[in-house]
């Protein structure tokens, strides 16, 4: 069941230049959310950001009924987000499209570059509840774009890559050693963030017997199947990314890798 | 308290608010958010003869107030609406029309006979102006010619209401009106999508695949609103006003132009719950005014 709601915002926590953390406060109890699921955010008081912003969800904290959002300023409607303030509304449809679905051995990576790490903190989350201890990769441009290293390592083993070498090992996610053994020490990658990095990793799980769930990013209208805006190619033709995505097994698509 | 219903020729609508074609669904997509049955109508996805995939993405720009849009009609074709859509949304209790589209005069006629056998389906919207296809729906819709013989045609074998969605991408779209009006349209709806293009200036790319596509939402309700006033001087039938509409006030400013009932489309995505506060607005501008009847706002514009 979809819902339209009005948050209510309890903190904005700057992580970085670019990222803040928003904790919003749910009015009753929270519904059910899976892993790797979104809200369309409606951007009150923009001038020009007329459509709403799809932003994954990044933490449930279902006894306190709160949710946290991971926005990335990178235009006029995450930069009017990221200025809200204590006390402020924030107006969501939630909790939209096909999340991770859980995998049937433990050993498993999410692997997460600069804002598609936000729905791997509730999908670590959620293996931890069910027994599973994640590995997670992370990859950004400097040490000063990794963001909430400390959460993610409450969860399980971090492993970190930068472009220039200024934390973790240097190079992209898939130079990492982890990557590099001749058997991994994981059977199922779970990832979000730049195409360029999933379509990396989803050809060295292909040919590796690993499975691989990306979770895409495209633009979109309505976020819940009514428009056919947000599109991808798969083997069945096309699929809305919104409904019968945003995660999809990488085998699924049709994609050149 | 006012009395909100409204008929457009045989059709009767509980309310003057319907939702456009392509931005509703199959209604379904809405159920979690409203009541569909509270609606006047919908209008369900652009439906051709055969199935189709659509443009491929990007098919969506947004634009100051407003979004381009190239989806291509992707749809199932007709069979695939009736064997796997219809039988999951024949029991709404609201008129459901099905917008109906094709690249030959054949293809139009072959899908409205199809859908002429469904019971639930009180009428159709005949699409000839969608601009996303590039050999159909454009040049039925932008020469009086063609859109008075698709009309006609089609008049030929659909039993029941038969509304023609005008295309706004025409120099004289009161001539087209007048056209279809003359082949038999029980009414006509506008506007479809004003073409339009943006670009992308660090790939010095279009953002559309298409390079150009339909513009919706608020920032062409001026012009979508000019051409319900202007229609509505030319014809006899019922005229169904859209573009922009995203409150209670736009959507009386298109009934006081001339139309006797309103879609709304990209305010949805926004608002999924808009159309609901719409037909709430309208119910309490009548009882402001002391007005009955909503059909008393039809045409109702002063002028000098
Ligand atoms: C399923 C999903 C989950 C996402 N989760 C997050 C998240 O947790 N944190 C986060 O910071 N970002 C996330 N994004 C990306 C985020 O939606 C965009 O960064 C945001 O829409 C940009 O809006 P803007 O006004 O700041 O930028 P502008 O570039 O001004 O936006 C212009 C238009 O393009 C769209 N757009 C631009 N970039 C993207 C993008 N990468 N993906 C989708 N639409 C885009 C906007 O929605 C808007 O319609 C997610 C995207 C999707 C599809
Ligand atoms: C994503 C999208 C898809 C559309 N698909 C169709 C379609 O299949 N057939 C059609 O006649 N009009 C289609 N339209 C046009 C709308 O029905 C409507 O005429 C137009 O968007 C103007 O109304 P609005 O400003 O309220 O959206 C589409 C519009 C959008 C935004
Ligand atoms: S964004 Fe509208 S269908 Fe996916």
């Amino acid at each position: 069941m979809k819902h339209i709601t009005d948050f209510t915002i309890i903190t904005n926590q700057r992580e970085t230049d670019e990222f803040v953390v928003l904790t919003l406060q749910h009015p009753g109890e929270l519904p059910s959310m899976v892993p790797g699921q979104f809200a369309e955010v409606r951007v009150d008081g923009a001038e020009n950001a007329f459509l709403r912003r799809p932003l994954s969800i990044h933490d449930v904290d279902y006894s306190n009924n709160t949710i946290k959002l991971l926005i990335q300023e990178v235009g006029e409607g995450t930069r009017v987000l990221a200025k809200l303030k204590s006390g402020d509304q924030l107006n969501l449809v939630y909790p939209l499209g096909t999340g991770y679905s859980l995998p049937k051995s433990n050993r498993v990576l999410l692997v997460g570059g600069g804002c598609g790490v936000a729905p791997l903190l509730f999908l670590g989350r959620h293996f931890v509840e069910n027994g599973i201890r994640p590995k997670f990769l992370i990859g950004g441009r400097t040490a000063a774009t990794l963001i909430r290293l400390d959460a993610y390592e409450q969860l399980g083993d971090v492993y970190v890559t930068t472009e220039d070498g200024s934390a973790g090992h240097k190079g992209f996610v898939i130079h990492h050693p982890i990557m590099k053994t001749e058997t991994p020490e994981f059977d199922h990658i779970y990832t979000c963030g730049p195409d360029a990095m999933m379509k990396v990793l989803a050809k060295y799980a292909g040919s590796r017997g690993i499975t691989c769930q990306v979770s895409l990013e495209n633009h979109m209208a309505c976020g819940f199947g009514a428009c056919l805006c947000c599109v991808t190619p798969t083997v069945d033709g096309h699929k809305c990314t919104c409904v019968d995505g945003p995660v999809f097994d990488s085998k699924y698509l049709k994609w050149e890798i | 308290m006012g009395n909100l219903k409204v008929q457009l020729g045989e059709l009767s609508l509980s309310n003057p608010v319907m939702t456009a074609s392509g931005t509703f669904g199959y209604g379904e997509e809405y159920a979690d958010f409203i009541d569909i049955n509270a609606l006047g109508g919908i209008v369900v996805k652009g439906t051709t003869l055969h199935a189709r995939e659509g443009n491929a993405y990007p098919r969506m720009a947004e634009t100051p107030k407003g979004m381009l849009n190239a989806v291509g009609l992707q749809n199932k074709g007709v069979d695939g609406f009736i064997n796997d859509i219809y039988p999951r949304i024949k029991n709404f209790k609201t008129n459901i029309l099905v917008n109906v589209s094709g690249s030959t005069v054949e293809e139009y006629v072959e899908t409205a006979e199809k859908i002429n056998e469904l019971d639930a389906i009180p009428g159709i919207e005949l699409n000839i102006s969608c601009p996303n296809v590039k050999e159909g729906g454009m040049a039925f819709g932008t020469s009086c010619p063609s859109a008075i013989a698709v009309t006609n045609a089609v008049r030929k074998v659909y039993k029941k209401h038969l509304m023609v969605k005008l295309s706004p991408n025409v120099t004289d779209i009161t001539e087209i009106a007048k056209g279809v009006e003359g082949s038999g349209a029980d009414s006509v709806s506008l506007i479809n999508t004003l073409l339009g293009m943006a670009i992308d200036v660090n790939s010095r790319k279009p953002v559309l695949s298409t390079i150009t596509g339909g513009l919706s939402g608020p920032c062409v309700k001026p012009v979508a609103l000019r051409m319900v006033w202007q229609v509505s001087q030319a014809v006899n039938v019922p005229v169904v006003g859209m573009g922009g509409i995203a409150s209670a006030e736009d959507a009386i400013e298109f009934l006081l132009a001339g139309a006797s009932a309103i879609q709304i489309g990209t305010a949805n995505f926004i608002d999924p719950t808009i159309t609901i506060k719409v037909i709430n607005g309208i119910r309490e501008y009548l009882e402001r005014n002391q007005m009955d009847d909503v059909k008393q706002l039809t045409g109702a514009l002063i002028t000098g």
